[in-house]
């Protein structure tokens, strides 16, 4: 039990980088898409979001986001920069 | 010593002539440089085709050693991972692995990365290590990365790689002289033989333990300068800025679109002209009769219809690969992709789409920058709807003719109102169709997300403009040399045969198999208000929508356009007219568009389905037009 309740610690101050706005910096905690969202498979999208960088540990700058609505982002993820839509991002947990 | 042939595998040491070369596949994510290093490596021997069946280009080149040795190269589509998720890719892993029909397996894999940006490349290379090939690790500009200060060990990762690890920059002079002081004594010694692949698809587990390894021989081999690279990031500030970057991507559109109306009007006089003289030089040649109409009217003219657009087609695709090679093409369609999204296309549809403002035959060449199947589908079925240059003559004979020369609303020119119309309803139908066609064949699709890297910009190699752009125009002239000689040729022999008899009083054509045709096909066209002439001046009008016009004028026999403009304000009511507008928004009127959908698409299925929505639309629309028009008054 007392582990499930430091998860939970962790998770309380780890924002879900979909809901970042511009200018937050941070460090990745964790990716976990949840299976169904997106129409994806959870797993492919876990595969697609670690190719481009985003790997735990990974240093996270959310540094551009779309004119419209806000959506989608362009983040630094060490030393490169991705543009993804926010809808995707919401598998990213960062802190 | 001297040239080691027996240890040469058999079918290389024979000066047998059917004896293949040694093949090299340049694998590496998109913008690692791949094509500019392909390009250096092979010059001007690219053959651009495509892999059968599918839309992916297929680029494979001949590359001459210094000691002489030809190999030829195979530019495989660019990937982050075997792991393939478009078509693209599924290409790269097939033919790797020996999966891809009529493909051979490559003796060697050149595996290109990024010098600036090593962590992904490293990942792929433990990809490709397990497929059991020779392999060389290329680090591509290399000099760029230089200038910024890193400084990579290239040696020690040879080592820790266990595999050759060579910098190199395709743009220098000497920049791949060590690629090959590296490849010649490999093909000199023989190629290993491959072994038996043990790649699999990596689990998520797999990619964290990759992607850390990837960060760690970074970490160890990779020494970065204390201050990174800004001039990207000062640049994005500007171009990404939420109110400074869509101006400048329409100010960037509005150049284009200069570029393409305006500035390759000249060389399009200039065809044009030459197409005349040529015409002419036939007509004064060749006795008058079945052979001079042929060559005249058949041949040259039909031929001269089609590459007429050959400077509209450079001029996009000039714009297109600076745009790509600059670095600014995925941030375009980072702007655009929620606009795009809302009508289910993805924002890397933007750019062909609005290609097609010219000609609907870029723009669906140029499709080929989405990576998601669908949307590349999505985009090509839609791109014809724009309206294309080829309307214009069209839209602007009717308006003409049909809609008075005042100004309403306080200055605005009622003629111009109702052209600036056509082209919105020409905008609208493509996003409503694009939403439409989301429903109806890619329900069960997952959808496309944006995942992009915005890479470094980087300045544009001209060279390989240049190629881009021989290979453009090499693609559209094979295809105006056969797929659309053929059609001209169909429709001269339509718009001829059967002969006017002797003494006839009505224009020729009023006797052919086209006026045949027409006057078949009026019955069903009837009820769009469209008369027998309309009909007839359709037929010919397939190969191409402006040569309606002159369809036009010869049915009617009227020479002059301003003659045609009275001729029909007297003939067709207003509610025809307007139907005509309303018909040429949808109909797929134009064979050159229609062969190229057959081409991008990969198969006749997604033509026929073209021809069949677009008709359909253009059938329903001036319907719906002529009788509205008529229930109010303009019949």
């Amino acid at each position: 039990m007392k582990a499930s309740a430091e998860k939970i610690e962790t998770c309380k101050c780890a924002y879900p980088l979909g809901q970042c706005r511009r200018g937050f910096k941070g460090t990745l905690v964790s990716v976990c898409p949840l299976a169904g969202e997106n129409g994806y498979d959870a797993d492919e999208l876990e595969l697609r979001l670690l190719e481009l960088g985003f790997i735990e540990g990974a240093s996270v700058h959310v540094l551009h986001e779309g004119p419209f609505g806000r959506d989608p982002i362009a983040v630094r993820v060490n030393d490169t920069t991705v543009a993804l839509r926010r809808s995707e991002a919401m598998a990213i947990l960062a802190e | 010593m001297s040239s080691a042939p027996a240890i040469n595998p058999p079918q290389a040491s024979q000066p047998d002539p059917d004896a293949q070369p040694i093949e090299v596949a340049l694998v590496g994510a998109p913008n690692c440089g791949k094509t500019a290093l392909f390009n250096a490596m092979t010059g001007a021997t690219a053959k651009v085709g495509n892999y059968s069946g599918v839309t992916v280009e297929r680029k494979v080149g001949i590359a001459t050693t210094p000691e002489g040795r030809k190999f030829s190269v195979i530019d495989l589509p660019g990937t982050h991972s075997l792991r393939a998720r478009s078509p693209d890719e599924e290409v790269t892993r097939d033919v790797l692995l020996g999966q891809r029909k009529g493909e051979r397996v490559p003796d060697m894999i050149l595996a290109v990365g990024d010098a600036t940006n090593l962590r992904g490349a490293l990942r792929l290379v433990s990809e490709l290590k397990k497929v059991g090939l020779p392999i060389v690790m290329i680090l591509n500009m290399i000099d760029i990365a230089r200038h910024r200060g890193l400084q990579i060990d290239h040696e020690a990762l040879s080592a820790e790689l266990g595999i050759p690890v060579i910098p190199a920059t395709a743009v220098r002079k000497g920049g791949l002289d060590l690629l090959w002081q590296t490849v010649d004594p490999l093909l000199k010694a023989g190629l290993a033989e491959p072994q038996p692949s043990s790649w699999e698809v990596p689990s998520t587990h797999d990619m964290r333990v990759a992607m850390r390894e990837a960060e760690r021989l970074v970490n160890a081999h990779v020494i970065r300068p204390p201050e990174p690279d800004t001039v990207s990031a000062k640049i994005d500030r500007v171009v990404l800025n939420p109110f400074a970057g869509p101006v400048i991507l329409l100010a960037i559109l509005f150049v284009m679109f200069q570029a393409v109306f305006s500035w390759a009007a000249p060389f399009m006089d200039a065809i044009d002209a030459g197409f005349t003289w040529l015409g002419g030089i036939v007509t004064a040649v060749v006795p008058e009769g079945l052979v001079q109409s042929f060559l005249a009217d058949g041949i040259i003219a039909g031929i001269g219809s089609v590459i007429i657009f050959l400077p509209q087609i450079l001029f996009t695709f000039l714009f297109i690969l600076l745009l790509e090679d600059f670095g600014y093409m995925a941030r375009a369609a980072f702007l655009m992709d929620r606009i795009m999204g809302r009508a289910g296309l993805n924002g890397r549809a933007f750019i062909p789409l609005l290609s097609s403002f010219a000609c609907a035959i870029p723009g669906i060449m140029a499709a080929r920058v989405i990576d998601n199947k669908h949307d590349r589908l999505t985009t090509i079925l839609v791109a014809p709807l724009m309206t294309c240059s080829a309307r214009i003559p069209v839209y602007t004979l009717i308006i003409a003719a049909f809609i008075p020369n005042r100004t309403v609303l306080g200055g605005l020119s009622l003629q111009g109102l109702v052209m600036f119309g056509l082209y919105a309803a020409g905008v609208f139908s493509v996003l409503a169709v694009a939403f439409v066609a989301r429903y109806v064949f890619a329900r069960e699709e997952r959808h496309a997300p944006l995942m992009l890297d915005l890479p470094d910009y980087k300045m544009p190699i001209l060279r390989n403009i240049a190629l881009g752009l021989y290979q453009r125009a090499r693609i559209f002239l094979r295809r105006a040399g056969t797929v659309i000689f053929w059609a001209t040729v169909v429709i001269w022999v339509l718009s001829t045969f059967p002969l006017p008899p002797e003494g006839a009083t009505e224009p020729a054509i009023n006797y052919s198999f086209a006026a045949m045709i027409g006057k078949f096909i009026a019955p069903v066209l009837a009820p769009l208000g469209f008369n027998w002439q309309i009909a007839v001046a359709l037929v010919p009008g397939m190969a191409a929508r402006e040569v309606m016009v002159a369809g036009l004028a010869t049915v009617y026999a009227v020479g002059g356009e301003s003659g045609l403009v009275h001729l029909l304000a007297d003939q067709w009511s207003l509610a025809t007219a307007l139907a005509v507008l309303a018909w040429f928004i949808f109909a797929p009127q134009c064979i050159s568009t229609l062969a190229v959908i057959r081409r991008e698409a990969g198969s006749a299925k997604w033509m026929w389905v073209a021809v069949g929505y677009m008709f359909a639309l253009a059938y329903i629309a001036a319907f719906l037009t002529y009788r509205i028009a008529v229930a109010l008054g303009a019949g």
